[in-house]
């Protein structure tokens, strides 16, 4: 399969480790990622708060040029998957619309190249029987709470999963040989938008439930798929327990990054040594496992 | 020959006022086929009246035209009239000149005068051809078939029972009772809801005209008012009726345990079972589905220890067909399934649980005695959030309308675990409350103001647990800021819908559904009980939402209804019905689509063409059933089927009457 | 004599000065009928042009006596019953409103203003509706002018 691959802002940012690793997975599964020319920014965060077109023209430009080339957009980020796909929704419903769209970034979108989320794309890549093969390693003894985040499966009415309690990552961890726990905060706010908006003492109580809460479901680490998660969850989680003198050393993981481990890349490769919460001893306990339960 | 005669009313000055009355019968003797024409001051009058049968006779008249008022005011009365002067009462045909032209042409006396004119016309052209028609009786079965025993139900057959009618109660649970059975306490009065039903249920089954056919259901509907023949599938109850004591030994002792249908999954039964102590018939059922015997073969525990030897394991279900006068539908409703709503946990937190399941839970006579605990782990409860319009006016996920009970038996809800656990706190989200009832308004008030029930407007947006508690988030949208409460349990109030299989039992009968499946009354206002299928009434929730007092007034007021029908040996039919016209119809069966009644089928002719014995199909009307709408007539390709008294003939009679 | 002949001959006797129209309402008994009563009732008054035929319901009203009203020279045809959703016989007033929409395209078809075949719903309560219906009605055919394009000449000359 081949993909337009939209890595955002984040990825060669704070979120390196997710970019590092979605094109190390993508090798290995046979996905070709074809980095969008010249892409710009998705306007997330700020745009969609100043200007309705305006949000809605800046992924218009990053889907036209995909669809030039025949493609649909892979888009790791759940901030970008949002913005992108409202803008192929609002395309879709208005002929109005698209047509303003198309002046206003002087380019033809028909709405016909498709925003997907990256784990939705690699859901699918690992289905049927071939992936039993390429893994490398199980990864027996990870109790991952899966944090999907409040962008990736809403609104409702476009989400490629359920929106109260979405199953793909948890689904994608299983076939890996994870666990993965049942608990309430797959889809809470990570407070990120407080910490951008100089508000970090609201973000700080809303990180501290989600830590108590996936301890409480006995998770011994979180999953992310959004680097605006990942930041919050991995960088401030450190600032969280000195505020409330306590501890949870929860390592913080996007899900490539563990796919990536079982299917046998080296952890530097995929920028798990990168973290602030140290994952390096859970990953190697992970892999020291490897001896008695390889696959 | 065709004679007509004209007579057109001044109506004191209210037409002459305005039209040239003489000039309107002048003209009219001028028509075709016209002997007879005169104008009077008032027609309607007894000297009016005589003048017309006078005229009858003197001038051998057969076609009399009357210009006056509007016919939806006295097309009787001239019928009448000509019916004494021994003419058909069909003959008579009305040309409106006041209604719809003296009193709305007032400033144009010339024109109002050529349009009386014109009309009289037009009335004498389709008079000309007027085809006698007489009024058919039909007989009445004295029977009536009550459909559901629930409340409505029973409601409905005692008062036709009481009125001296036989009436039959298919209901398809093995007891009647129905979903007020279930319920602990009724608003406003909160007085004991077993206490006011179960009387009603022993007075149904002791009364000498009432018969229960319960674990029995609709196989199929036939006929029309004052002869529906029905067939009943009376399912296998393994039990000798006749036999069986009730002492419930087999209940005991039988080995299989499965969910209580009655006490909604919180409690178990037997495979041998009646649903509740005070079922009526107290008579035992064996569900198949879960019997060893009927499983595997072996067990026979029950038939072994039944001291009278009423188990019978090779009954068959039965069809028994009867003949009904009238039918009253009081099939009732559901609960709403709330395993939609995610963010209340799909179901899938035992202490969420629904209005029903809360009301056998304080019910003293449930699977707790009364003593309200939580299901999960049967501790006391303290903090209580009750979540109102739980798929009522939710069209994102729900029901667009408002289930009415929600509010009310929230309120009561509150009321009683307060009753209880003096300490306890219950909190009920709103969107709006909704209290229109006698005593309803003053039963909310009591319960926040007594009973400090906290009420809190805004919607919950999500129930998770933490530890042992369920933390219920939301907002307050009257101080505009979140909520969250730590909850030991939940309570949803979810809507009333239709029956699941609302829809087919409507098709079976010929009535009507809406788009939520409940069934749907002639008229909002002023037949809200009857069908557009004549003799067929509807009573209590399968209508759409209601509480118990509607529904027993609704009952009541279908049981009237019924009762006038049933009350008298035959019916007149109107004979303004369609009629078939076999040697052109080709049998296609489009009329049978367009018809809204179900009263047109196909029959089977048997010709000898050319020496040949032919068959074929042709369309026929069942007079019963016919309302005279016309519809099929303008559907028909062959132009095969005609509307008696409005025939094309007779309309196009009339519109080339205005055109000369 | 050709058609255009009779046409020719017939058209400066008419006079157009004085010229009324004439409207043809088919109106169902249970809602327009009731409906106009009601205007007569309350005394609101409307252009003596309309002449109301009674049918047991819109769906009675066969597209062929809307030609045929129109062959015989009616300038205008009104159909008109209970509002959709409202009909006494629960789903008569639905195969009008279809029949009505082929019938407008046939009269585009054949050259026909389209405004000379209307179909309105109104309900034994509204009076003030069928006044107002009327009134614009006659205005709108007062503006076209008689109708000649379906009117039937040779008939009216054989008969005349």
């Amino acid at each position: 399969m081949k993909y337009a691959y939209y890595p955002g802002c984040s990825l060669s940012s704070t979120g390196i480790e997710y970019d590092m690793s979605t094109r190390e997975i993508a090798k290995v599964l046979g996905i070709e990622l074809w980095e969008i020319p010249e892409w710009n920014c998705c306007g997330a965060s700020s745009a969609h708060l100043t200007d309705h077109l305006l949000a809605l023209a800046l992924p218009a430009r990053n889907l036209a040029i995909a669809e030039e080339a025949g493609l649909d957009v892979a888009i790791p980020c759940a901030a970008c998957y949002a913005r992108s796909k409202a803008t192929e929704v609002a395309v879709n419903e208005s002929e109005e619309m698209k047509k303003t769209i198309q002046e206003v970034i002087e380019r033809k979108y028909e709405g016909k190249s498709k925003a997907r989320a990256l784990l939705e794309i690699i859901g699918e890549s690992v289905q049927g029987d071939h992936i039993k093969e390429r893994i490398h390693i199980l990864l027996t003894g990870l109790k991952a709470a899966c944090y999907y985040g409040c962008l990736l499966v809403r609104p409702a009415s476009t989400a490629f999963d359920d929106p109260e309690d979405p199953q793909s990552m948890d689904q994608l961890l299983h076939l890996f040989g994870a666990e993965t726990v049942d608990w309430s905060y797959k889809t809470e706010c990570c407070g990120a938008s407080h910490e951008t908006s100089a508000k970090p003492e609201i973000g700080i109580s809303i990180l501290q439930k989600i830590f108590i809460a996936a301890q409480n479901a006995g998770a011994n680490c979180l999953v992310t798929a959004c680097p605006l998660c990942m930041n919050n969850l991995d960088m401030r989680q450190i600032e969280v327990e000195k505020y409330f003198s306590t501890k949870y050393n929860l390592p913080v993981f996007y899900f490539t990054e563990l796919v990536g481990l079982a299917l046998g890349i080296e952890p530097s490769k995929l920028g798990l040594n990168k973290h602030f919460v140290d994952a390096m001893p859970l990953v190697q306990e992970v892999l020291n496992r490897k001896g008695g339960e390889q696959a | 020959m065709k004679r007509v005669g004209v007579f057109v009313c001044h109506c004191g000055t209210n037409i002459s006022g305005t039209v040239d009355c003489a000039q309107v019968a002048e003209a009219a003797k001028d028509f075709p086929n016209v002997e007879y024409s005169i104008d009077y001051k008032y027609m309607c009058s007894e000297p009016g009246q005589e003048m017309i049968k006078k005229a009858i006779e003197e001038h051998k008249l057969n076609r009399i035209v009357v210009a006056s008022c509007s016919p939806r005011m006295h097309e009787p009365t001239f019928q009448n009239c000509v019916e004494r002067a021994g003419l058909n009462p069909y003959y008579v045909e009305m040309a409106n000149i006041r209604e719809h032209c003296s009193w709305v042409h007032p400033n144009e006396k010339e024109g109002a005068t050529e349009k009386a004119i014109d009309l009289v016309r037009m009335a004498v052209a389709k008079a000309v051809r007027n085809q006698p028609l007489q009024k058919t009786t039909i007989p009445v079965t004295d029977r009536a078939l009550v459909i559901g025993g629930g409340i409505a139900g029973i409601q409905a057959a005692l008062d036709l029972a009481n009125a001296g009618h036989v009436v039959d109660i298919v209901e398809r649970e093995p007891s009647i009772g129905g979903k007020m059975a279930q319920i602990d306490k009724t608003f406003p009065t909160l007085d004991c809801s077993a206490c006011i039903l179960t009387p009603k249920m022993v007075d149904a089954a002791a009364h000498p005209n009432i018969n229960l056919l319960t674990y029995s259901e609709i196989e199929k509907v036939d006929g029309f008012v004052g002869n529906f023949d029905v067939t009943i599938r009376q399912k296998a109850r393994s039990i000798k009726m006749d036999v069986c004591t009730g002492c419930g030994i087999c209940m005991e002792k039988c080995p299989v345990k499965v969910d209580s249908e009655f006490e909604l999954g919180l409690a178990k039964r037997r495979a041998i079972y009646t649903p509740f102590p005070q079922a009526i018939p107290n008579k035992p059922v064996i569900d198949r589905e879960h019997c060893t015997y009927f499983l595997r073969g072996k067990c026979g525990i029950c038939s072994k220890l039944c001291p009278a030897g009423a188990v019978d394991y090779t009954q068959q279900d039965e069809l028994l067909t009867r003949r009904y006068g009238a039918i009253i539908v009081a099939t009732g409703f559901e609960l709403f399934d709330y395993s939609v709503y995610g963010e209340y946990g799909y179901g899938k937190y035992p202490d969420v649980i629904t209005g029903l399941q809360f009301e056998r839970l304080i019910n003293a006579s449930g699977p707790t005695m009364g003593k309200l605990q939580r299901p999960s782990d049967k501790k006391e409860p303290k903090n209580i959030v009750i979540i109102n319009c739980v798929g009522s006016r939710d069209e994102a996920k729900g029901k667009s309308y408002c289930s009415r009970t929600c509010c009310m038996y929230s309120a009561k809800h509150a009321s009683l675990i307060r009753d209880k656990i003096k300490d306890s706190n219950v909190y009920v989200f709103y969107m709006d409350m909704r209290t229109p009832g006698k005593g309803y308004e003053e039963f909310y008030d009591r319960s926040r103001e007594q009973y400090g029930t906290q009420y809190i407007r805004g919607r919950v947006s999500k129930i998770y647990p933490l530890n042992d508690k369920l933390i219920v988030r939301g907002e307050d949208t009257l101080l505009s800021q979140p909520v969250e409460v730590e909850a030991d349990l939940v309570i949803l109030a979810t809507a009333m819908v239709a029956q699941p299989d609302a829809d087919k039992l409507a098709q079976k009968i010929g009535i009507g559904y809406d788009k939520d499946n409940f069934y749907t009354e002639a008229h909002p206002k002023l037949a809200p009980v009857e069908t557009h299928t004549q003799g067929v009434y509807l009573a209590g929730a399968c209508q759409g939402p209601k509480d118990i007092p509607d529904s027993v007034a609704q009952a009541s007021a279908a049981a009237a209804k019924a009762c006038g029908l049933l009350s008298k040996p035959e019916i007149l039919t109107e004979p303004i019905v369609t009629e078939v016209d076999e040697k052109t119809c080709a049998g296609c069966g489009t009329c049978l689509l367009i018809c809204p009644y179900k009263a047109i089928d196909l029959k089977t002719l048997t010709e000898r063409i050319a020496g040949e014995i032919v068959e074929r199909k042709v369309a026929t009307v069942n007079e019963g059933l016919c309302q005279g709408c016309g519809a099929c007539t303008v559907a028909c390709r062959s132009g095969s089927i005609y509307l008696k008294h409005y025939t094309d003939e007779q309309i196009l009679a009339e519109v080339n009457a205005l055109c000369l | 004599m050709s058609v255009n002949e009779a046409l020719d001959q017939k058209t400066p006797t008419e006079n157009l000065e004085n010229w009324q129209p004439k409207i043809l309402v088919f109106a169902c008994n249970w809602c327009t009928y009731a409906g106009a009563d009601l205007t007569g009732l309350s005394r609101l008054q409307y252009p003596a042009t309309v002449r109301i035929l009674r049918v047991p319901c819109s769906g009675r009203v066969n597209p062929q006596f809307v030609i045929k009203a129109f062959q015989k020279g009616v300038d205008a045809v009104l159909v008109c019953g209970c509002h959709p959703g409202d009909c006494h016989y629960t789903t008569g007033n639905y195969f009008t409103r279809r029949r009505f929409l082929l019938m407008r395209r046939l009269m585009e078809y054949i050259g026909m203003e389209p405004e000379r075949l209307q179909a309105s719903w109104v309900s034994a309560a509204e009076a003030q509706k069928f006044q107002q219906l009327i009134t614009e009605v006659t205005e709108q055919i007062r503006a076209l002018g008689p109708n000649r394009k379906l009117r039937d000449v040779q008939w009216e000359q054989w008969n005349n």
